[in-house]
C-alpha cells in the first residue's frame, strides 16, 4: 500500500483521511512494514466501509488485514441503528463465526511424546475433518431449531460437554435474538450431515504445546505454563453459515436501491438495522453464530474423546472460545457517551480489556483471551485485550496471519508430501485427507503471524501472552 | 469453452469465456471444480438438473454457482461437464442446465478445499470485443 496517502499517528496507527465519500477516517493499526505489505484494496476497501450509513467513529483495520470482498479481511466496524446505520451480509461474511476455541489438557509435552503417532491417528479417527465429511449428529426440524436458538448451550444440554464450558464463550455460549425462522430451508439441508464437522480449507484441530510465555499474571490467570500442551481448533458454521451468508449477500444486493443505499462495492451489502430485511439478517445471522459455538462444542467433546483413549482419566477444559466473522450488538463508549452499536468484526477479533463486564471474573484482570491462529509449522499465540482497547477499535484485535500468497501459487510450488515430511522432521504430525490441502496451507503460505501478533500489542490493542508451537494438526 | 482461475489474496477467482454466454459460464463452473480439485479426475457419470433466474447476467453467474455449490455440498458430489441454456425470462434472465458429475471420493479426488460460497467480487460478465463471452467471480474457500 502506498504510505503518502496516509498519515500515521503513531508508530502503528495510520490514518486514511476522510474524503469524497466517506463519513468517517480510516484507521489502519499495523507497523510500517506490515502496511506498506497490504494491497491498494485494502485501502480501498477500508474507505468504502467508511461510506456506509450510520458508521461511527472509523472504518478500521487489524494488522493482519488483507484484500477480502466488500470489508477488508481483518476490518472491524460499527453503526448505530438510531443514525440510519446498517447491517451488512458482506461484512460478516460466509464463514458466520469462524473462531478458534483452545483447551487445556493437563499435560506436558514429556507426557505425550510418547504417544504422539498414536494420539494423532486418534484424533484423526474422532475429527471428521475434509471436505465431503460427515458429522454423527443429525438433527430433526425441531433439534436443528434448538441448536440454532442454543448454541454451545444447547450441545451441552445434548451432552457434549459440561456447563463449566459455557463460562468460557463469548456470550457464554449462546447469542440471544437468534431467529431460526430465518434461516432459509437449503441452509438447514446443508447443515444436515455437517454437525461435528471441522471443514477443509485453513479449517484444523492442533495439539499444540506452549513454548514461551510473555506475560506471567495473564499467563497465570489463563491457566498456562511452559511446556504445557494444549488443543485448539478454528472452525466455523460449516454449511448451514455459508448458505446464510448467500441468501442474505444476494437479497441486500438487490433490495439496496430501493432502500436507497449506492454502494460503491456490490459485496458491501447491507440492510438498514431497523428495516425488515435487517432484522431478519440478524436473526438468521445470530443462528448461525450458534451453530458455529454449537459445532465447536461437539468437536470439543470428539478431542476429549480422543484423548480419552490414550490417556484415560485425562481432563480438557476450556481455556477460551472466539469467534470472528460477526456482527455483534455491543455497548461502547463513543465520545464520552455510552451508545449501543452494532459492531462488524470479519476476520477480526473481539478483544475487551481488563474489567469489561462481559468477562468472566477468573479472567477480569487479566483481560480477554484472544487467540490467534498461526500456520500450521510456525506458531500460535493467546493475547489478551488491552486496556483501553474499546476506545480504539471498539474492543477488536488481529485473528490471524493473513495467506501470503493465493491457495493457487502454493500449490504450484509445493506438493503436499514434501511438506508433510518436512513437518515430520521438524517433530509436527500432520493427518490429513488431502495432498493439495495440505500444500495450499503450507507454512511459507502464509505471513509472519509474530509480525501480526507484534504489531497488535504495539497498537495497544492486545498483548502477548503466551506463543504455542504445533505438535500435531488435523488438518480439514 | 474455456477456463482458468486467478489470484485474489484470500480465496480463488474462477473465470470461464467461450462463444456464447453459456460457454462462459460453463467455464467458470469448470474453474470451480478446479478450485477444489483437478477437473479432469471427475468422471461425469451422474446428472443433476438445475434451474435459476436473475434480474440480470451477473447476479446470473453468482446464482448458478452458487446452485452448483449447494449441489457439491448436499449431494457430496463434484461436477466436469455442464449444458446449459440461458434465455430471458419474466423478470430478467433464466438458466437452466444440466450439470454431470459423480460422489466425491476423496483418495480419487484429492479435493484441496470446498467452496462455501460464490461472491459479488471481482464479477464480471461481458462480452468482449472480439466478440468471446466473459464470466468471472471470486469464490471464498
Amino acid at each position: 500500500m502506498e504510505l503518502t496517502q496516509l498519515k500515521q499517528r503513531g508508530e502503528f496507527e495510520w490514518q486514511l483521511p476522510a474524503t469524497g465519500r466517506m463519513r468517517v477516517p480510516g484507521v489502519i493499526f499495523a507497523s510500517r512494514e506490515l502496511v506498506a505489505a497490504m494491497d491498494e484494496k485494502v485501502r480501498e476497501q477500508v474507505a468504502n466501509v467508511a461510506s456506509l450509513p450510520g458508521i461511527v467513529a472509523a472504518s478500521y483495520a487489524m494488522p493482519d488485514a488483507h484484500w477480502g470482498y466488500g470489508f477488508p479481511i481483518g476490518g472491524v466496524a460499527a453503526f448505530d441503528a438510531d443514525e440510519g446505520g446498517v447491517v451488512s451480509a458482506g461484512g460478516v461474511g460466509f464463514d458466520i463465526s469462524c473462531g478458534v476455541r483452545t483447551l487445556h489438557t493437563g499435560l506436558k509435552l514429556a507426557d505425550i511424546e510418547a504417544q504422539k503417532a498414536r494420539l494423532a491417528d486418534r484424533l484423526f479417527a474422532r475429527i471428521p475433518a475434509g471436505i465431503g465429511s460427515t458429522g454423527g449428529v443429525h438433527l430433526d426440524p425441531a433439534g436443528m431449531a434448538a441448536m440454532l436458538r442454543g448454541g454451545a448451550r444447547w450441545a451441552v444440554a445434548e451432552g457434549y460437554g459440561s456447563e463449566v464450558d459455557l463460562t468460557h464463550i463469548e456470550e457464554f455460549g449462546c447469542v440471544t435474538g437468534a431467529d431460526p425462522g430465518a434461516v432459509s430451508d437449503q441452509a438447514r439441508r446443508r447443515q444436515r450431515d455437517e454437525m461435528g464437522t471441522l471443514g477443509s480449507g485453513n479449517h484444523y484441530l492442533e495439539v499444540q504445546v506452549v513454548s514461551e510465555i510473555f506475560d506471567d499474571a495473564a499467563a497465570k490467570a489463563y491457566g498456562l505454563a511452559p511446556g504445557d500442551v494444549v488443543v485448539s481448533l478454528h472452525c466455523g458454521s460449516r454449511g448451514l453459515g455459508h448458505q446464510v451468508g448467500t441468501d442474505y449477500l444476494r437479497e441486500m444486493v438487490l433490495a439496496a436501491p430501493a432502500a436507497d443505499i449506492a454502494l460503491p462495492d456490490r459485496e458491501l451489502a447491507c440492510a438498514p438495522l431497523k428495516s425488515a430485511l435487517g432484522i431478519r439478517y440478524l436473526g438468521a445471522m445470530r443462528a448461525a453464530i450458534n451453530c458455529a459455538l454449537a459445532n465447536r462444542q461437539i468437536l470439543t467433546h470428539l478431542a476429549r474423546q480422543a484423548f480419552s483413549e490414550v490417556f484415560p482419566g485425562v481432563h480438557l477444559p476450556l481455556l477460551y472460545d472466539v469467534s470472528h466473522n460477526t456482527c455483534k450488538e455491543e455497548t461502547h463508549s463513543v465520545d464520552g457517551q455510552r451508545r449501543r452499536l452494532f459492531v462488524h468484526r470479519k476476520g477480526a477479533t473481539r478483544a475487551f480489556g481488563p474489567g469489561h463486564v462481559e468477562l468472566p471474573h477468573e479472567y477480569s484482570r487479566a483481560g480477554q483471551p484472544v487467540l490467534i491462529g498461526g500456520s500450521m509449522g510456525t506458531a500460535s499465540y493467546v493475547l489478551a485485550g488491552a486496556a483501553g482497547t474499546e476506545e480504539r477499535a471498539f474492543g477488536s484485535a488481529c485473528h490471524g496471519a493473513g495467506r501470503a500468497m493465493s491457495r493457487h501459487e502454493a500449490a504450484r510450488r509445493w506438493h503436499g508430501r514434501a511438506v508433510v515430511d518436512d513437518l515430520a522432521a521438524r517433530g509436527i504430525l500432520i493427518r490429513s485427507t488431502s495432498s493439495r490441502g495440505v500444500a495450499e496451507e503450507a507454512p511459507l503460505a502464509y505471513k509472519d503471524v509474530t509480525a501480526v501478533v507484534d504489531a497488535s500489542e504495539h497498537a495497544g490493542l492486545a498483548g502477548k501472552v503466551a506463543r504455542l508451537s504445533p505438535v500435531i494438526c488435523v488438518k480439514g | 469453452m474455456n477456463w482458468e482461475l486467478f489470484a485474489h489474496e484470500a480465496d480463488v477467482g474462477v473465470r470461464g469465456s467461450g462463444a456464447t454466454l453459456a460457454d462462459a459460464f460453463a467455464g467458470a463452473a469448470t474453474a470451480m471444480t478446479a478450485a477444489v480439485c483437478d477437473p479432469a479426475r471427475v468422471g461425469a457419470g451422474d446428472t443433476v438438473h438445475i434451474e435459476c433466474a436473475a434480474p440480470d447476467a451477473e447476479t446470473l453467474l453468482v446464482d448458478w454457482l452458487n446452485a452448483l455449490v449447494y449441489e457439491m455440498a448436499t449431494r457430496r458430489m463434484l461436477f466436469s461437464r455442464f449444458e446449459l441454456g440461458i434465455e430471458p425470462g419474466p423478470t430478467g434472465m433464466r438458466l437452466r442446465a444440466c450439470a454431470w458429475g459423480e460422489p466425491l471420493d476423496v483418495a480419487k479426488h484429492q479435493p484441496a478445499a470446498e467452496v462455501k460460497g460464490a461472491s459479488f467480487c471481482e464479477l464480471v460478465v461481458r462480452r468482449e470485443s472480439d466478440g468471446q463471452w466473459l464470466a468471472q467471480c471470486v469464490v471464498d474457500v
